[in-house]
C-alpha cells in the first residue's frame, strides 16, 4: 500500500513532467496541475498510512547513482512532513491550473513545478545520506527555476533568485559537510547504519555535525539570521509555488535538524536545545516585527514564515532541553506542539499565499496601500483569507490556536526546575511567544483590513473580480483543512505519538491523550476542547443573533453614509493605510527597527505658511542584511576586484603565468 | 459535562451580563460624586442600552459583513469567557473546555473583530482607533501570558478551576511574593485591556485621544448597544478574574443552590470593591500619552517576569 502510493506519486510526477515538456500551453497547464495534484495526493495517502499504522516502509535502489544508491525509509517523522506537504500541495496544484493560465505557463516553469512537489515530498522519505542530498538538490534547483519563472516582466525576481541560489548552496554545502562527516565517522551511508554507529562518534565531532546542520537546515528553514533569501524569493515566485515553498519546503529545515540532531545523533547536551531555542526566539520576534511593518502582502507573509519557523524552533529547542534534562514526557509534548504547528502552518500559510495570489492576479498589485474594499468584489477570496488570518494569529477556535496552546503548555510546565537556564529561558520564551501572538494579530488585522475592508484605494482594486473556479477550489479546500484541523486536532493525537517515538533522542510515550473531544497532555493537568470551544462560541453568537436581530445577520438595515465628522464627502484617501495602521507599533519598536524617515515639505510660493505638498518616505532595512551580509559581500566584491587585476584577459600575461607556474613546480619538485 | 455544570455556566453568563451595566453605573456614580457632581443613577447604563436596542439599525454603505458580525463575536467571546471563569463555582462545565490561555485568546478574538470593524467603514477615526487598540493589545499580551505562567507554576496547571482550588487549599500562597507580583501585573493589564484611565478614557469626547471610542464611532443603535454591553461584560470578566484567581474565598466548590447564592454575594462584594478602587484612582490620575502606555505595560511585564522567576531564585 505505502510502496504503491509512493510509486504512484513518482509515476504521476514523471508523467506531469513529460506532459509539461510536450503539450501545447493550454492543455499543458491543466494536465500538469492535475498530475501534480495526483502526485501530492498519493504521497499524502502514503503518509497517512504510515501515521495510522505506525510501521516504517523501506525500499532500496542500490544502483541508482554511480557512487551510491538511494534508500527510502518512510517512518512517522518523515510521514508528518510529507502529510504537511500534501496538505498544501494538492490544493496549490489545482489552484495552479487557473493561476498559470494567466501567468507562469512556460515549459521550464511547468516542468519544474511537479519536480519541486515530488522533491519536497521525497526529501523526508530518503533513508540514506546520498538520497537525502539528491532530493534536497532536486528541490533546490526546481524551486530556483520557479523563482525565476516570471523574471521577464519582473526584474526583482532576478535579484531574488541570486540571493536564493547563494543561500541555498551555502545550505547545501554545510549539509553535505555535516552528513559526510557523520557518515564517515559512523561507518555507513544509510540512516540505520549511522544510528548503529553513533557510539563511535566523539562529542566534538557530534557538536561539529550538529552546528553544521543547524546552519544548513536553518538556512532552509529561513530562521534569522539566515532568512535573507526568504522575503525576496517567496514574493517573486508564482503564488502557488510560494504557497508550497512557504508552507512545506521551509519546514524541511526543521525536519533535517530533528533527523540529524535528535534522531541520527541521538540528542546532545542541554545547550544544543538552548541554541535552537535562542535561534527560534530571535527569528520569531524579528520575523513578526518585519511582517508587521511590511506593506507588500507577499513579503509580509514571507516574514511571517520566518516567525512561524521561529516558533517551531522554539518547540524543538525546548524539546531538546527537556530531553537532555531527563524530562521525556514534556519533551514529547513540546515536539508534538512543533509538529502540529508544522502541519497547521502548511495549511494556513498555503491558504494565505494562494489568497495573495488571487488578489495579485485580480488587481495586479501586492501593495496593501493600493488595495481595499475587496471583500465585496472577491467574496470567496475574502472569506478564505479571513479563515487563514484568524488561524495564523492563533485565535480560537481555529487551528493555529491549538498548536500555540500546546507550545505554551509545554513551556509553562517546565517549572519548577532545578536549572537556572530553564528558569530564565522559559519565561522569556513564553513572553516572546505571547508578543509574537499579539503582533501577529495586529499584522493580520492590518493585512485583512486594508485589503478587503473599507473603500478601494485604486482603480485596479475597484475593478477587481473574483478569481477563476480552479483557484477558488484551492482556496476553499485549504480553508476546509484549517477548519478540520481546528475542530478535530484530536485525530492527530495518535500520529503525534508515533512521531515522538520515531525520534530516538526524545522518545517517550503519548504526548496527547484524547477521548475525541478533549485534549489532555501527559503529565500535565490541563485540558482544552477546541470542538466545544467552537460550539460554545457558535451557540453564544446564535443566541445574541436571535435575541437582538431576530435571527437575521443584516436585519432592518437602513444604509447610510459613514459619519465624516461634518465632512459630506468621504474618499479613500482619508482611510487609514497599512503603513499608518502599523505606525504606532513601529514607533514602539523604533530601537529595534531603525526606520529611515524622510519628510519633504514644499511651500507655496506666495507664503511660507501655506504648505503645497508633503512627501513622506520611510524605509526600513533588514538589520541582519545590513550589518551582517553587506559587509561580507563588500569584502567578497573587493576580493573579486583584486582578482580582476590579475586576470585582465591578456594572453601574454596568461602565458607568463604558465611559465612562472612551470618554473615554480620544477623548482619545488626538483 | 454534567447538566448541573452546564446550568452553573449558563447562570454565570446570565448573571454577569445582567450585572455588568450596574457595575459600570456604580463606577460612574462614584466618579461623579468624587468630582462634586450629582451623577446619573446606577441604572443609567441599563437605560441607555434599552434605548439603543429599540432604535433602528443603521449601517454605513461602505461596510462589509465584518461590520455586522463584529458585535456578535465580541459579545459571544466575552460571554463564553464569563462561562469559563469560575465566578460562582469551580464546577462550571466549561472549566475543562478552556484554560486561562484560552480565555486570553478568546478575549483577543473579540478585540481583533472589533478592530476589523473599525477599519471597515473606511473613516480615519475608525482606523486610528483600531490601530491603537491592536497596539495596546499586542503589547499587553506578554504580561498576560507570563502572569498566567506565574500562577500555574505553583499549581502545576493553567486550568482556572485547578488554580482556584489550589489557592483555597493553600491560603498562604495568596500572600506569596509570586502571587502578589502576578496580581499587580494583571491589575495593570486589566486597566489597559478594559480601556480605563490612565490608558484610555471611556468618557472622552475628543476623537484624537480616543482608542476604544474611536474604533466604534460608526456603530449606532442596537449594534452600539451590543458593543457597549460587551465592553461592560469584559470589565466584569477581567475584574472577576483578578478577584477569584487571587482571593477565591466565598466561591462554591459544589453546585448546590444555597452555595451558589452565597458565592454570588461574595463575588458581587469583590467586584464592587475592585470597581470602586479603580473609580477612585481614576479621579486622581490623568490619562497618559499614547506612547507612554508601552512604558506602563513594560513595567507590568517586569512584574510578571519577576513573579515567575522569584519562586526559583528566592528558594
Amino acid at each position: 500500500m505505502i510502496g504503491g502510493a509512493l510509486a504512484l506519486a513518482a509515476g504521476a510526477a514523471l508523467f506531469a513532467i513529460a506532459v509539461g515538456a510536450v503539450l501545447p500551453v493550454r492543455q499543458r497547464v491543466v494536465w500538469v496541475g492535475l498530475f501534480t495534484a495526483l502526485c501530492a495526493g498519493a504521497g499524502g495517502v502514503a503518509a497517512a498510512a504510515v501515521l495510522a499504522g505506525g510501521n516504517t516502509f523501506t525500499a532500496d535502489f542500490p544502483d541508482l547513482f554511480p557512487l551510491g544508491g538511494v534508500r527510502i525509509e518512510f517512518d512517522a517523522l518523515s510521514a508528518i512532513f510529507v502529510l504537511a506537504t500534501a496538505v498544501v500541495a494538492v490544493p496549490a496544484a489545482i489552484y495552479g491550473i487557473g493561476y498559470s493560465a494567466r501567468g507562469p505557463s512556460s515549459r521550464p516553469a511547468q516542468v519544474a513545478w511537479p519536480l519541486l512537489v515530488w522533491g519536497v515530498m521525497m526529501v523526508p522519505a530518503a533513508g540514506n545520506v546520498t538520497g537525502l542530498i539528491a532530493f534536497w538538490e532536486l528541490m533546490a534547483l526546481s524551486s530556483f527555476v520557479l523563482v525565476l519563472a516570471e523574471h521577464h516582466h519582473n526584474p526583482e525576481a532576478r535579484t531574488a533568485a541570486q540571493w536564493y541560489a547563494s543561500m541555498t548552496h551555502l545550505s547545501l554545502l554545510t549539509i553535505v559537510l555535516a552528513l559526510a562527516v557523520l557518515a564517515h565517522q559512523a561507518g555507513g551511508d544509510s540512516f540505520t547504519a549511522i544510528r548503529a554507529g553513533t557510539d563511535h562518534i566523539g562529542p566534538t565531532t557530534a557538536t561539529v555535525v550538529f552546528l553544521l546542520s543547524l546552519v544548513g537546515f536553518g538556512a532552509k528553514a529561513g530562521v534569522a539570521p539566515l532568512h535573507v533569501w526568504l522575503p525576496r524569493a517567496h514574493p517573486e515566485a508564482p503564488s502557488h509555488v510560494s504557497a508550497l515553498m512557504s508552507g512545506a519546503m521551509v519546514a524541511l529545515g526543521v525536519y533535517g535538524l530533528i533527523r540529524v540532531g535528535w534522531d541520527l545523533l541521538g540528542g546532545g547536551p542541554t545547550w544544543w536545545g538552548a541554541t535552537v531555542l535562542a535561534v527560534g526566539l530571535v527569528s520569531a520576534m524579528f520575523g513578526i516585527l518585519h511582517a508587521l511593518i511590511s506593506s507588500d502582502l507577499k513579503r509580509l507573509l514571507a516574514y511571517s514564515t520566518t516567525e512561524n519557523m521561529g516558533l517551531v524552533f522554539i518547540g524543538v529547542g525546548a524539546a531538546g532541553m527537556f530531553a537532555s534534562s531527563g524530562n521525556q514526557p514534556l519533551a514529547s509534548v513540546a515536539l508534538a506542539a512543533s509538529m502540529l504547528l508544522v502541519v497547521n502552518h502548511a495549511a494556513f500559510k498555503g491558504l494565505l499565499f494562494l489568497g495573495a495570489g488571487s488578489i495579485l492576479s485580480a488587481t495586479g498589485t501586492r501593495d496593501l496601500d493600493r488595495l481595499g474594499g475587496l471583500a465585496r468584489r472577491m467574496p470567496v477570496t475574502a472569506a478564505t483569507f479571513a479563515v487563514g488570518s484568524l488561524a495564523i494569529a492563533a485565535l480560537p477556535p481555529l487551528n493555529g490556536f491549538v498548536s500555540e496552546w500546546l507550545l505554551l503548555q509545554s513551556l509553562v510546565h517546565s517549572l519548577p526546575s532545578n536549572a537556572a537556564v530553564v528558569a530564565v529561558a522559559m519565561p522569556v520564551a513564553v513572553a516572546v511567544v505571547a508578543l509574537t501572538g499579539g503582533l501577529a494579530a495586529a499584522t493580520f488585522v492590518k493585512a485583512f483590513g486594508t485589503t478587503f475592508l473599507a473603500l478601494p484605494r485604486t482603480v485596479e482594486a475597484d475593478q477587481a473580480h473574483e478569481s477563476p473556479r480552479t483557484m477558488q477550489i484551492g482556496l476553499i479546500a485549504l480553508a476546509g483543512v484549517c477548519v478540520a484541523l481546528a475542530l478535530a486536532p484530536t485525530a492527530l493525537a495518535a500520529p503525534l505519538q508515533r512521531v515522538s517515538l520515531a525520534v530516538g533522542g526524545l522518545a517517550d510515550g503519548r504526548p496527547i491523550h484524547t477521548n475525541g473531544v478533549y485534549l489532555q497532555l501527559s503529565g500535565i493537568e490541563a485540558g482544552l476542547s477546541p470542538l466545544l470551544l467552537a460550539t460554545g462560541l457558535a451557540v453564544m453568537m446564535v443566541a445574541v443573533l436571535v435575541v437582538v436581530r431576530r435571527g437575521r445577520l443584516r436585519r432592518t438595515v437602513r444604509d447610510i453614509p459613514a459619519w465624516g465628522c461634518g465632512r459630506t464627502v468621504q474618499t479613500a484617501r482619508m482611510e487609514y493605510t497599512a503603513t499608518s495602521f502599523a505606525e504606532p507599533l513601529q514607533r514602539v519598536f523604533d530601537d529595534v527597527l531603525h526606520p529611515e524617515i524622510d519628510i519633504d515639505v514644499d511651500h507655496r510660493t506666495e507664503s511660507r505658511h501655506y504648505v503645497q505638498a508633503i512627501r513622506y518616505r520611510m524605509h526600513i532595512r533588514d538589520g541582519f542584511e545590513h550589518r551582517l551580509y553587506l559587509p561580507v559581500l563588500s569584502v567578497v566584491r573587493r576580493w573579486g576586484d583584486g582578482a580582476r587585476r590579475v586576470q585582465n584577459g591578456s594572453i601574454h600575461r596568461y602565458l607568463a603565468y604558465s611559465l612562472i607556474t612551470l618554473i615554480v613546480v620544477l623548482v619545488v619538485s626538483r | 459535562m454534567s447538566p448541573t455544570g452546564i446550568a452553573v455556566a449558563v447562570l454565570q453568563v446570565v448573571l454577569s451580563i445582567a450585572s455588568a451595566p450596574f457595575l459600570v453605573g456604580m463606577m460612574r456614580l462614584i466618579r461623579a460624586r468624587l468630582e462634586g457632581r450629582v451623577g446619573a443613577p446606577i441604572r443609567q447604563p441599563w437605560r441607555d442600552l434599552r434605548k439603543l436596542f429599540r432604535k433602528e439599525r443603521m449601517v454605513s454603505t461602505n461596510t462589509s459583513i465584518v461590520f455586522s458580525l463584529a458585535p456578535l463575536v465580541l459579545l459571544a467571546s466575552a460571554a463564553l469567557v464569563a462561562g469559563i471563569v469560575p465566578f460562582l463555582s469551580t464546577t462550571s462545565a466549561l472549566d475543562q473546555v478552556g484554560d486561562l490561555f484560552a480565555v486570553v485568546y478568546l478575549l483577543l478574538l473579540g478585540t481583533v473583530f472589533l478592530s476589523l470593524a473599525g477599519l471597515d467603514a473606511g473613516t480615519a477615526f475608525g482606523g486610528m482607533g483600531s490601530s491603537r487598540e491592536m497596539t495596546i493589545a499586542a503589547i499587553a499580551e506578554p504580561t498576560l501570558l507570563v502572569a498566567i505562567f506565574a500562577l500555574s507554576v505553583s499549581t502545576g496547571s493553567s486550568n482556572l478551576g485547578a488554580i482556584v482550588a489550589d489557592t483555597l487549599a493553600h491560603p498562604s500562597r495568596a500572600a506569596s511574593p509570586a502571587s502578589m507580583l502576578a496580581f499587580s501585573a494583571l491589575a495593570v493589564v486589566t486597566i489597559a485591556e478594559t480601556g480605563r484611565i490612565p490608558v484610555d478614557n471611556p468618557s472622552t469626547h475628543l476623537e484624537l485621544t480616543m482608542i476604544h471610542e474611536a474604533m466604534i464611532l460608526e456603530y449606532s443603535g442596537p449594534d452600539l448597544a451590543l458593543v457597549e454591553l460587551a465592553a461592560h461584560l469584559r470589565l466584569v470578566v477581567f475584574l472577576g478574574l483578578l478577584a477569584n484567581l487571587f482571593f477565591p474565598w466565598g466561591i462554591a466548590t459544589t453546585a448546590q443552590p444555597l452555595h451558589l447564592v452565597a458565592a454570588a454575594g461574595a463575588v458581587a462584594v469583590k467586584l464592587i470593591v475592585l470597581a470602586a478602587v479603580i473609580a477612585v484612582i481614576e479621579v486622581f490620575i490623568a490619562k497618559v500619552r499614547l506612547f507612554r502606555v508601552p512604558e506602563l505595560l513594560a513595567a507590568s511585564f517586569v512584574l510578571a517576569f519577576l513573579a515567575v522567576t522569584v519562586s526559583f531564585f528566592l528558594v
